[in-house]
């Protein structure tokens, strides 16, 4: 697996090969002169952008290997073996627990009804149902214009169907898998280097744009054909046409410059062998790694303002070479081990999720913007769908935000969350980030309670 | 069912010439009352099939539309509910464009479009319109209407003047055809009808889509575009006739295969992984052919030899390639490494669709078999019968004894039955997984695991078998197997599952699929020329209370029609 290297280019460098190339059109680079004077916004005033993201791990955590519980919201989170590699990042995030998930009497759809509970407020009536909108897009149709993507989904496990993102239980977009695929999407012909000298739209972009419209038009009248529900497809339709459209007309605006966005290099295509590997937590891990960096730069480069990446997929279909157990397996048929008190490979698996948020943290952390970095200026949340998997436990679900989102959330607190619905950390969530939402969730789920705690 | 149908049914069965099918016109088409008209999102298969029927099979079509949701057993039945999400738009969108930019590339375009322009650097009305009429009326399978075809040569036209292209313009009319909802759904047209129960019917062209995706998982031909047209398939000789040349066509062994990459749930090869150093003989290319093999075997047996449909689980010709070779162990002499016919012996292990690797591998897990994946998939996909989902609080430290010597699967399985809150569950389904529990997770067959010998037998719904022939004999005789099939088929046909007003003609459907002797051609054929495929009620009220209009009622009146 090839990792790409920032093509780093300073602006000595920058100016130097200009002037030597006499080109004529020059466009400064995204230096510290577009921004004020503190780094917080751009020096037309508008506020720095802020980003949110999801993160996702199947299987939970080991119950007194990951973060020790206490009794009441503070700051400080005490870090255990199981998730040592985000130490260095504790102040950048906040962990929740004891937070539970009533589910009205419905059942528990084993490793399921979790993640909708946490992402859409709402508990599923049977598996594989999405009762309502994920809060990720949610919070796209707040903040998200003004981007190429509205939302950018990836998974590393290589299954597309693995997307937690969705409107409903039909409205799944399926995440990329491959990074190539991911990488030519986002940097193919259609991206506009925001840092490139001179920039000429193509007068063919107008023409498709104006094409599309011209079919889309005569499609309206179409609707009038159809029942109220196919009605509401094509309505959806008509949406997604605008998203295609927003990126056509993108394409013809100079992109603001931005010294943050440096193009990754393409990776490299995957070999039969390591194809056929996919699932194999040392490849799961590499794979995370290359997209994580190319998802990231993506949001740098104002290709995107949500974000979604799954580490591991909610039945975590990951194996470790030479097993004959899958992560999923191993948490219902491994022994613990007596000495231990724990199940040592499925402890393994749990640690290397760990890892991979911690590697994942310090890319979006090592992206410098502003006077902060990348990672300062967004919010991610990272759930799982149980706390305990052996046991399909649901109530203590963990969670955690990462991030400052612009200098709207506290950072480097533990929230106790003495059996309140986890829906109150995904509301949290979405006021830090500016929607206008007041009580989200159904039934017991329901909530009007932000963690105000953590509010800046 | 009027006496009409019923003659239909008998002309249908003169032209079978079959024994079995002479007994199917015993009984009437019972009366049904249909459903509203819906949409169906294209299939990626259905995708790629019109393009290449419409350009040629050389063209590329690379990208990867958004999952279906497989729903009542049926990724044709979750196409009725799929929308096209922002990011599934740009995925046409890109695909689209790919599609047009070939076209009309030197290569092609002199083959693909129709007429030449007279100055190839402006636009050419004339050409345009030639060009969209004949595409149009493919890709959208019926006519373009005036205002649709105004639109498309206006857009090239434009563009061609703008860019100093006619092709360029072409290209980009292309694009948008591609993209729009006549295109990306499969869309049932109503019209008027005063005879009809609801006063309205599929239109002829609507007719021809159901039809033609049904029997060939593609858009309908010239000749049922010229049926529909005509009002052919409004009446039960036109539809006959048109059924009957379908079905001699070569292109249903493409509908086949697509019914059973559905009904078998065969999407899920594309995210198969297996541990290769557990199993060194698995690679890619195997799994593929386990795919194929399963395919190969069911379009030989149902289409190719008309053979029963229950005698898929027990015959045991198959074909074989140098990939599963490897696997079952047997030497593939065909040099070049292509399919070879291949007959098990009468005394081996195997016999049957269950005891091809492709089953085998699909329902175990990397590194195991799974007598409950295979026992679960069985009872669903093969006999509809749905297996609960597993309860929640389940703790396995109950049966999981780690100081338990190594077990089989039957010991773990048997402990797991221990349980109250699994034992429900696990009954369903181990007896049944048990049976194949000398295939391992990749098909090779063994007689032991950890050293104990595997105990295969056992019983599905009281039908006693002793090892995986023997239990594929019992799949044979099930009742349930033929009935899952009809109900399945029919659910396929008509995009959504059987409703109440449908239950009885559901049971004509099986009592004329058993009297056939279970040939799947007289139930696809049954299916096909059936009254109850076509029924619909009226479209549902628009929220905004507006009676929702019928395409031919609306003012783009379909030309050609």
């Amino acid at each position: 697996m090839s990792f790409f290297i920032p093509r780093k280019t300073s602006r000595r460098q920058m100016l130097r090969s200009l002037m030597g190339g006499g080109v004529v059109s020059l466009a400064l680079p995204f230096l510290d002169c577009f921004l004020n004077t503190n780094g917080t916004a751009l020096a037309s005033g508008a506020p720095m952008p802020v980003r949110f993201g999801t993160w996702y791990w199947g299987m939970g955590h080991t119950p007194k290997r990951a973060v020790v519980e206490k009794q009441s919201t503070g700051p400080g989170i005490e870090f255990l073996e199981e998730t040592a590699s985000l130490i260095p990042h504790k102040d950048k995030m906040t962990y929740f627990g004891n937070f539970n998930m009533p589910l009205d009497g419905r059942s528990n759809y084993t490793h399921h009804s979790g993640w909708v509970v946490v992402r859409t407020g709402s508990a599923p009536e049977a598996g594989g149902d999405v009762p309502a909108p994920t809060l990720d897009l949610l919070i796209g149709d707040v903040i998200g214009e003004g981007a190429r993507f509205r939302n950018l989904d990836v998974t590393s496990v290589g299954i597309a169907r693995e997307n937690y993102s969705a409107r409903n239980t039909y409205n799944r977009a399926g995440a990329e898998v491959d990074p190539v695929a991911l990488f030519d999407r986002i940097y193919g012909p259609e991206f506009a280097d925001p840092n490139k000298a001179d920039f000429k739209p193509d007068p063919a972009v107008a023409l498709r744009k104006s094409v599309l419209s011209a079919f889309t038009e005569e499609t309206k009248d179409f609707v009038k054909t159809l029942g109220a529900t196919d009605r509401q497809r094509l309505d959806e339709y008509f949406t997604s046409i605008r998203e295609v459209e927003n990126q056509l007309s993108l394409q013809l605006q100079k992109p603001e410059p931005n010294e943050a966005c440096v193009v990754p290099e393409r990776p490299r295509e995957q070999k039969e062998d390591e194809y056929i590997r996919v699932r194999e937590m040392d490849s799961v891990v590499d794979t995370h790694k290359v997209m994580a960096k190319i998802l990231a730069m993506a949001v740098a480069c104002n290709q995107t303002k949500i974000f979604n990446l799954v580490f591991t997929d909610n039945f975590a279909n990951v194996r470790r070479v030479g097993e004959t157990y899958t992560h999923h397996l191993l948490t219902h048929e491994e022994a613990i081990d007596s000495e231990i008190g724990y199940q040592p490979l499925t402890y393994w698996f749990n640690k290397s999720a760990m890892d991979g948020l911690a590697t994942y943290i310090d890319i979006l952390d090592g992206i410098p913007e502003g006077d902060g970095t990348l990672l300062d200026n967004c919010l991610v949340m990272a759930t799982t769908e149980t706390n305990y998997a052996r046991l399909h436990t649901i109530d203590g679900v963990p969670a955690y935000l990462i991030g400052g989102a612009g200098g709207r959330v506290k950072q480097g607190m533990y929230v106790a969350g003495g059996g309140d619905p986890i829906t109150r950390v995904g509301l949290t969530a979405m006021q830090a980030m500016g929607v206008p939402v007041q009580t989200w969730g159904t039934k017991s789920l329901e909530t009007s309670k932000p963690i105000t705690e953590i509010l800046a | 069912m009027s006496f009409k149908t019923y003659i239909r049914s008998c002309t249908a069965i003169a032209l079978t010439a079959s024994l079995f099918f002479l007994s199917a016109c015993s009984e009437p088409e019972p009366a049904t009352n249909g459903a509203p008209p819906d949409m169906r999102l294209l299939t990626s298969e259905q995708y790629r099939n019109i393009i290449h029927d419409v350009f040629g099979e050389h063209i590329e079509i690379a990208g990867r539309f958004d999952p279906l949701v497989r729903t009542d057993g049926l990724f044709a039945v979750g196409a009725r509910s799929a929308p096209i999400t922002p990011k599934g738009f740009e995925e046409y969108y890109n695909v689209a464009r790919s599609i047009a930019r070939q076209v009309v590339n030197e290569e092609n375009k002199l083959v693909l479009i129709p007429c030449e322009p007279v100055d190839a650097s402006r636009a050419d009305e004339a050409c345009s319109r030639q060009f969209f009429t004949d595409v149009g009326r493919a890709l959208y399978r019926r006519p373009l209407t005036d205002s649709e075809l105004e639109t498309a040569v206006d857009a090239s036209g434009k563009v061609a003047d703008e860019l100093g292209g006619f092709y360029e313009g072409v290209e980009f009319g292309l694009t948008g055809l591609l993209v729009t909802p006549n295109f990306l759904f499969i869309i049932d047209a109503t019209e008027q009808d005063s005879s009809a129960a609801g006063g309205v019917r599929l239109t002829g062209y609507a007719k021809a889509s159901r039809l033609s995706f049904l029997l060939w998982n593609t858009s309908p031909d010239d000749m049922l575009l010229e049926a529909a047209a005509a009002g052919d398939l409004h009446s039960e000789k036109g539809l006959v006739r048109e059924v009957d040349r379908m079905m001699n066509s070569i292109r249903l062994e493409r509908g086949v295969r697509a019914f059973f990459e559905d009904f078998l749930d065969l999407e899920r090869f594309e995210n198969l992984e297996k541990d290769t150093i557990i199993y060194p003989a698995y690679s890619i290319n195997a799994a593929e052919s386990a795919k194929e093999q399963l395919l190969l075997t069911i379009v030989d047996h149902v289409v190719d030899k008309d053979a029963a449909y229950p005698e898929l689980f027990t015959t045991r010709e198959t074909f074989m390639d140098e990939h599963l070779g490897r696997i079952y162990k047997i030497p593939v002499t065909r040099p070049d490494g292509g399919w070879e016919r291949y007959e098990f012996p009468a005394d081996d292990r195997r016999a049957g669709i269950l005891t091809q690797m492709g089953f085998l591998s699909l329902f175990s897990h990397p590194g195991k078999s799974s007598p409950t994946l295979r026992g679960k998939a069985v009872r669903e996909l093969l006999l509809c019968q749905k297996v609960p989902d597993p309860p929640a609080e389940v703790d396995f430290s109950l049966f999981n004894d780690p100081n338990a010597p190594s077990r089989t699967a039957r010991d773990r399985l048997t402990a797991h039955s221990t349980a109250p809150s699994c034992a429900g569950c696990h009954k369903l389904t181990d007896p049944i997984g048990l049976g194949f529990e000398q295939f391992d997770s990749i098909g090779q067959f063994r007689v032991a695991e950890q050293g104990v010998e595997i105990d295969p037998s056992g019983d599905l719904d009281g039908l006693a078998y002793s090892d995986a022939k023997s239990l594929a004999q019992a799949m044979h005789d099930h009742p349930g197997a033929p009935a899952c099939l009809t109900n399945q088929m029919y659910s396929y046909a008509a995009g959504r599952a059987p409703g109440r007003g449908e239950r009885e003609f559901v049971r004509y459907l099986e009592a004329n699929f058993s009297e056939s002797g279970h040939s799947l051609k007289v139930l696809l054929r049954n299916i096909a020329s059936s009254d109850a495929l076509y029924m619909v009620t009226k479209p549902e009220q628009g929220p905004d209370g507006v009676r929702a209009a019928s395409l031919k009622d609306s003012s783009n009146k379909e030309r050609g029609s």
